[in-house]
């Protein structure tokens, strides 16, 4: 049930925290403490907006184990509006046709449909067509 | 009991300073349930329900609702000092919905974190909590959610209603208030009109006593003593709201007490999105307070099944203006909407059997 | 360093094996290659193979493999890069006979994938993606090709079906392979009609994940006997490079870095340039990835890989053939085994063993397999020499 694995990874997950280099303010994410740009040390947490952007997307009907019941999905790369590219599904997607260049939000939901009714359900972030502009 | 004593009075008036709605966008129309199961002959108690996806449960649509809630109320969510999710499908039956919730949005550590269930009025039942603990003094702000996604058992009479949604509200000192809880009054007996046993998968419902010894008898008591402790009557509300399992009970309880049509509209939802259950009078509330003008004064009743109401006395302040634009309207989240049929709804709320 | 030859090679023929064992299938191999190289006993192991974990739940694996062909004793040890696990060992085999710490290392690739279910091959095989930020969403292999297909039809607006040229030259090819999954061309028309596996990759953009097991035995020429029988093709250059694990990671998702230095450094070995080499064994999981890798080789321009395969570029008989002998897309995909399959084809080719499908006159050979999309790149030039006396 990788338990310890989900868990360490709840923040980054369940609401896109990533990290700021302190040097050069390039925003991280997934986090790996060190800026991808500079090279220097980039530990502070940042929360990430959520807002971003398709940068490709497919659609899975051959689900890998454990992901079988929610096929088909749609999977995607989008570009956050912090800078990081993130790989995600994308969810509330009917009559909504995906493009490239589609304005999306992050949601937090259930990442893979549990077939063991007695394991942790695990959550993480997916992405939709933005529900309102405020 | 005298009518002032009855209310329940925090020692500073608190109120709510965000507020956040959620509906997931599938709808399943009523008729297809009928379609299915009693060859589309015989009244329809709602137009349509809400039905959540294939990914959602009461974690994730409280994740949606607090979030709202917190940017409608522009406070950092480490200043939240209580998360309470109030439901009758938390998706564990022992591991709390709440800190999961109060994870997600960076309320943790420093927070209680707790499931209410009351049935229905579990949700309010977390608002009244609140109130006691910002109006203590022992916590600034404290958040309380009612979020469902209703279980009825396949051709059962609860099937055309049982909807997915609800609503979540950061409580706080009246000075920060968009919207002042003025009084509040709970009104509760041992009525088993509607039950679900541990380990059932369908709950199990009184037919016609629903009605009247259950539904109406707490609202009713609740909603008059409320409104005779605080010298209201209907007229003095700009609009009330109550639980809705259908559209008939809370029209009739509204003529009741004395409510005009137009006074329950705004808040009556229960045509377009089912039974929220634990959220369906606070998100009525929540689409009440998205066009509501200052001084506006709405009163909210829920009702809980085994059984009980908390009914409130809700003032609007200028507040309202600055913050309600700040998250989706609970309007908008009704009208993004995809139809599915019953085979569809069949699949996405796992009544198809895979093993 | 030592010159390294490759002295024997080796192969099962791909596809679903289900009469026959991990350790069969890779003893096959074995014995084939060290057969072909009159029976040279080798000092060491080194095993591509991706899966045997996860598919066959065999972890440990050189040292079942060296005690099942009773070779006890030896050094062995298996290497593990995803897709380019194949490349990688043989990439281990040359250092250890160029260091001289061995003068004969046999380089054995295996992947066992029918003993599974379809999902829990895909979910394998996404193990070898960011399991953390990528696989745990729901990214298989196959999804992730889609993505950046669909990102380079996007951005370079080739033409419909620019890519069918691909897989109709692999199958052209494959249809002479003996030991290739499918032997049957196919028709650009057929491509064109092809459902869609993951939008926009068809069904033919994509390789069949198959069993399969090559073997090639790489000696210093200095201990062949007189009378060795073969053409020798020496590694005349090797190289192995990495990139970001996870696409997403990448500034530029559509450059396969990692495959553009690993060719870059290999042809610096060898002292030539891509555009020189007689036939490019290239790896073509998807067909994007060919385009992508002709683009890395710096053979096309950024976003104009595909113009290769249109007017039969890419033919025996064109000016840069590829897929030989199937390619990966007709010739099948064992997993791990891919570079040594692709070591095993080109070494044909330069012997000039291939048959039906020879390149008229191939003295060099470019050969390189990708783990992921391009996180390691695995690149090796192998040179015709001397023939036997």
């Amino acid at each position: 049930m990788d338990i310890p694995r989900h868990w360490r990874l709840k923040k980054q997950r369940y609401a896109l925290v990533g990290e700021v280099c302190g040097h050069c303010d390039t925003k991280v994410f997934p986090p790996r403490d060190i800026c991808p740009a500079c090279g220097e040390e980039a530990k502070t947490l940042y929360q990430f907006s959520g807002r971003g952007e398709v940068y490709s997307y497919t659609t899975v009907y051959e689900a890998p184990a454990g992901f079988e019941e929610g096929a088909p999905y749609t999977i995607a790369m989008v570009r956050l509006a912090e800078g990081p590219l993130v790989t995600a599904q994308l969810t509330d997607l009917e009559e909504k046709r995906v493009e490239i260049g589609m304005p999306v939000e992050m949601v937090t939901r259930k990442l893979r449909n549990a077939t063991d009714e007695r394991g942790m359900l695990v959550y993480g972030y997916k992405f939709r067509p933005v529900v309102a502009v405020p | 009991m005298a009518d002032m004593e009855k209310l329940l009075k925090p020692e500073h008036p608190v109120g709510i300073v965000g507020y956040g709605a959620y509906v997931p966008r599938y709808r399943l129309p009523a008729s297809e349930v009928a379609r299915i199961w009693t060859d589309g002959t015989g009244g329809l108690p709602i137009k349509e329900k809400s039905v959540p996806g294939l990914d959602e449960d009461v974690v994730t649509m409280s994740v949606e609702a607090a979030r709202n809630a917190l940017l409608r109320a522009g406070i950092p969510p480490t200043e939240i000092r209580a998360v309470w999710v109030g439901s009758e499908s938390h998706p564990y039956a022992v591991k709390p919905t709440s800190t999961i919730v109060a994870e997600a949005i960076g309320a943790v550590p420093n927070t209680q974190a707790a499931d209410w269930e009351f049935a229905c009025k579990a949700g309010t039942e977390a608002m009244v909590a609140a109130m006691g603990l910002v109006g203590s003094g022992m916590a600034r702000y404290a958040m309380a959610i009612g979020m469902d996604t209703a279980q009825g058992r396949p051709g059962d009479a609860l099937e055309y209603t049982a909807g997915a949604g609800g609503a979540a509200f950061i409580l706080g000192l009246e000075e920060d208030s968009l919207a002042v809880i003025e009084a509040s009054y709970s009104y509760v007996t041992d009525t088993p009109d509607f039950w679900r046993r541990a380990d059932q998968k369908y709950p199990e419902h009184g037919h016609r006593f629903t009605g009247e010894p259950a539904y109406f008898h707490h609202i009713v008591s609740a909603a008059e003593a409320v409104m005779e402790a605080t010298g209201t009557k209907a007229e003095d509300y700009q609009y009330a709201v109550f639980h809705q399992p259908n559209a008939k009970f809370p029209q009739r309880a509204g003529q009741m007490l004395g409510f005009m049509p137009e006074q329950i509209e705004t808040g009556l939802l229960v045509q377009d999105i089912g039974n929220t259950y634990s959220g369906a009078a606070i998100i009525g509330l929540t689409a009440i307070l998205d066009i509501a003008k200052p001084g506006d004064r709405i009163l909210m009743t829920s009702f809980g099944s085994g059984a009980g109401s908390d009914s409130m006395v809700i003032r609007v302040t200028e507040r309202i203006d600055a913050s309600r634009g700040k998250a989706p309207t609970t309007q908008e989240y009704i009208t993004r909407r995809t139809e599915i049929d019953y085979a569809q709804y069949v699949r996405m709320r796992g009544k198809l059997t895979m093993k | 360093m030592n010159e390294v030859v490759i002295a024997g090679v080796g192969q099962t023929a791909v596809g679903e094996h289900w009469d026959v064992s991990l350790r069969e299938l890779a003893f096959a191999a074995m014995e084939a290659a060290r057969a072909d190289a009159g029976g040279l006993k080798p000092q060491a192991l080194y095993v591509g193979n991706m899966l045997g974990a996860a598919l066959s739940r065999q972890s440990h694996l050189a040292t079942l493999l060296v005690d099942f062909a009773g070779l006890q004793g030896v050094e062995a040890l298996t290497i593990e890069a995803a897709g380019a696990s194949g490349g990688a060992a043989l990439r281990q085999g040359y250092l250890a006979v160029a260091s001289g710490a061995v003068d004969v290392a046999l380089v054995l690739g295996v992947e066992k994938m029918s003993d599974q279910t379809v999902s829990s091959v895909e979910a394998a095989a996404a193990t070898g993606t960011d399991a953390d930020y990528e696989a745990e969403h729901g990214l298989t292999l196959t999804a992730q090709a889609a993505l950046l297909m669909r990102r380079y039809l996007h951005e370079f607006s080739p033409p419909p079906f620019a890519l069918a040229g691909f897989p109709v030259t692999a199958h052209a090819n494959g249809a002479g392979n003996k030991y290739a999954m499918f032997q049957k061309a196919i028709k650009p028309e057929t491509y064109q009609k092809a459902g869609y596996v993951s939008e926009p990759l068809n069904m033919f953009d994509v390789a069949p994940s198959a069993d399969g097991a090559a073997g090639v035995v790489l000696a210093n020429p200095a201990i062949l006997p007189e009378d060795f029988g073969h053409r020798r093709v020496r590694v005349a250059g090797s190289s192995l490079v990495t990139d970001t694990l996870a696409l997403h990671d990448r500034p530029d998702p559509l450059a396969f870095h990692a495959a553009r230095l690993s060719i870059e450094r290999a042809c610096a070995q060898a002292g030539l340039s891509p555009a020189d080499v007689d036939l490019f064994e290239l790896f073509d999981a998807y067909s994007i990835y060919a385009a992508l890798s002709l683009e890395a080789a710096g053979l096309a321009e950024r976003g104009q890989g595909w113009q290769w395969a249109q007017n039969g570029a890419l033919t025996l008989t064109g000016k840069m053939p590829i897929a030989t002998l199937g390619g990966l897309k007709a010739r099948g995909n064992p997993g791990g085994a891919t570079g040594v399959y692709q070591a095993v084809e080109a070494t044909l080719q330069l012997r000039g063993q291939a048959g039906g499908n020879q390149v008229e006159g191939a003295r060099t050979a470019l050969i390189q397999c990708l783990g992921g999309p391009a996180s390691t790149a695995a690149t090796h030039v192998l040179a015709a020499g001397s023939d036997p006396a």
